[in-house]
């Protein structure tokens, strides 16, 4: 509103029809509130009251008994009662683990292996998302359908099939047998836990890729060519930097849920695969520890989504900067 | 005019898609400094001419050469010619300037010589305070021109332009139309555009080569295709024509050629008597449809307004203002 006036103050009677006519004219952000209701409702119910009720045990206490955690919040004793629960919560889980080696190796180590699966899925997925936005029509459908089909049969038997693909006297020893060469002994190693997270994530490292990439006007790598741009080169400057959005979508799509993978290093791992997950279960359901499993899983939260709030700001503020 | 060697020569070109025919035995020359149009309805094969002379398709038969030389063998990157594309496919990552330096970075120009070219092409196409802006958030004049600049920036031998107009409004498109070939006829280049509107390619070019299904119907200036067609495809395709049946032929007049009067005129084998059946008044001219004699109606098109819907008319023409035509 500051430059409608050339810079002078609106005079009172202006003011008031100025704010007349907006309230007439619905701005974008009134228009679209009963639209942005239901995801915020749905956050709400679905992630902040859970994210909040695990925040509350985090700084609860292990007891023998059930619910295997203390203080309990009792409603009925009033505000007094509130206090009392609220004096007895700690950080004490918190400094527990800061004083463990323990999780700080699982959080580096899942760190590293969904890092370097990420970095494998973009490898592979990238040239099967390119292949699938530059064929025809009928055999991008073909292939679609064959990037969604694993999903129809559960993932858990897709991993226990792996198992019998990678196992000694499995499947893959048998090709290899077949072809005279020496048999692996894969299951069970961090290279399984690898081949099993590349398998499960693929899907969705494709789909977005091959969104941003099919978008791409494919007249633009005429136009390249065109302007004397060699073809090896027509993919280092036309079409990768324009498929950014998508690599940083596919790679926080299969990152984000790497890091916290249980079922996939709990199947293919060793005893000597160290991951978050698997920590957060065994204190969970083993050990009986709620309250430390529950600051495990925090801390896990944190550590994704600082940098992801930081990534969104820095788009936000390149966005501001090219109007 | 003697007959220097052409810039451009197809000889015999053919192109065969799987399901359709799209070039059948072209034989075109273009020369050194013309601006060219390639006129025709759309499917008739000149927008496929002007992406084998660029080299994003390869003829089935035939050669295309270019300077005397054959270009089959060599890639669209190393081509010496440069195209306008339709949808101009400016890079959307890449900032104006950028936009239109990319075939000199390409080219390993110098950084200097490469920065003094955009400037000198930013102040020609009026782009300078747009210099830093991505391409959305351009107009879609702007974007038109950035295209252009691109286009030129290399100096190519031979510029293409499909359909370059066709994303403008129509104001817009008239006021380029101008600009084009003032900016062509200012660098002594060689254009080739491709259209699909006849008032474009009338008011740009030098010379218009009229296609039709995969052919070339008729080459020549504006005002031969326009005045002395080869065909009733030609005649229909270059404005509103009067075809009369003679003797196993057509005789065609144009409907400004053709007189009209609202006093009986003596009869003759050039004279039609008719009745004003439709009169659309346009300012500065009126154009009729008139049905005369056996059904047929005629259109003529004469300065103010002389007749209304009903009144009887008689129609003439001079044999110089007509053509006969053999299909």
């Amino acid at each position: 509103m500051t430059n409608l006036f050339g810079g002078t103050k609106p005079s009172h009677g202006e003011e008031r029809r100025l704010r007349r006519v907006s309230n007439h004219a619905p701005t974008a952000q009134g228009r679209g509130f009963p639209f942005v209701l239901p995801p915020y409702l749905w956050l709400l119910v679905f992630f902040l009251f859970p994210f909040a009720l695990v925040f509350k045990l985090s700084l609860s206490h292990t007891v023998l008994a059930m619910p295997p955690y203390a203080p309990q919040l009792d409603w009925r004793a009033g505000p007094a009662g509130m206090a009392a629960f609220v004096r007895q919560l700690d950080l004490g889980n918190y400094s527990r683990m800061g004083g463990d080696h323990l999780y700080l190796t699982a959080y580096l180590s899942s760190l590293k292996m969904a890092a370097i699966s990420t970095a494998i899925l973009l490898l592979v997925g990238y040239p099967i998302a390119y292949g699938m936005a530059r064929c025809s029509p009928r055999t991008r459908q073909v292939l679609l359908l064959a990037v969604i089909l694993p999903f129809w049969t559960s993932f858990l038997i897709r991993i226990y099939a792996w198992i019998a693909i990678l196992k000694p006297e499995g499947l893959l020893n048998a090709a290899l047998h077949l072809f005279g060469l020496a048999p692996l002994d894969i299951l069970n190693t961090d290279t399984a836990v690898y081949i099993g997270l590349v398998y499960a994530y693929l899907p969705f490292m494709i789909l977005p890729l091959y969104a941003s990439l099919e978008r791409q006007d494919p007249a633009l790598v005429e136009a390249a060519a065109d302007l004397g741009c060699p073809p090896w080169r027509i993919f280092w400057s036309i079409v990768l930097p324009q498929s950014v959005p998508g690599i940083v979508a596919g790679a926080l799509l299969c990152f984000i849920p790497i890091v916290g993978e249980f079922v996939v290093p709990d199947l293919l791992g060793g005893s000597g695969t160290l991951m978050v997950g698997r920590v957060i279960w065994t204190e969970f359901f083993s050990d009986r520890d709620w309250p430390g499993a529950s600051a495990v899983a925090i801390v896990l939260l944190a550590t994704l989504v600082i940098p992801i709030v930081l990534y969104q700001r820095h788009q936000a503020r390149a966005l501001a900067e090219a109007d | 005019m003697s007959a220097p060697a052409p810039l451009v020569r197809f000889e015999g070109v053919g192109k065969t898609f799987p399901d359709q025919v799209a070039l059948d035995g072209v034989d075109l020359d273009i020369h050194a400094g013309e601006f060219f149009a390639l006129l025709g309805p759309s499917g008739c094969g000149k927008t496929t001419l002007l992406r084998l002379l660029a080299g994003f398709e390869t003829a089935t038969s035939g050669r295309v050469l270019l300077d005397g030389e054959d270009l089959a063998a060599t890639p669209p990157h190393q081509r010496p010619v440069n195209m306008m594309f339709q949808s101009y496919a400016l890079f959307p990552h890449l900032s104006v300037e950028r936009n239109i330096g990319f075939g000199l970075r390409m080219q390993g120009l110098a950084k200097a010589e490469t920065a003094a070219r955009v400037a000198d092409l930013l102040a020609l196409m009026r782009l300078e305070p747009f210099a830093a802006r991505k391409p959305d958030q351009l107009s879609g004049g702007q974007k038109q021109r950035v295209a252009l600049a691109r286009t030129l920036a290399r100096r190519p031998k031979v510029l293409l332009l499909d359909e370059p107009l066709a994303a403008l409004d129509r104001k817009l498109r008239d006021e380029t139309r101008g600009e084009l070939k003032d900016l062509q006829r200012r660098l002594g280049a060689t254009f080739v555009i491709v259209t699909h509107d006849r008032d474009e390619a009338m008011v740009m070019a030098d010379r218009i080569a009229v296609m039709d299904a995969g052919r070339i119907a008729q080459v020549g200036t504006p005002a031969e295709v326009y005045e002395r067609p080869v065909s009733r495809q030609v005649a229909g395709l270059l404005g509103e024509a009067n075809f009369i049946e003679s003797g196993g032929g057509w005789i065609m007049v144009r409907p400004e050629k053709m007189k009209l009067s609202i006093k009986p005129v003596k009869a003759g084998d050039r004279v039609f008597e008719g009745v004003v059946r439709q009169a659309a008044y346009l300012g500065d001219r009126t154009s009729y449809r008139v049905e005369v004699d056996g059904g047929l109606v005629l259109s003529a098109v004469s300065g103010g307004r002389r007749a209304n819907i009903g009144d009887k008319v008689w129609l003439s023409y001079a044999v110089g203002d007509a053509v006969m035509l053999k299909s």
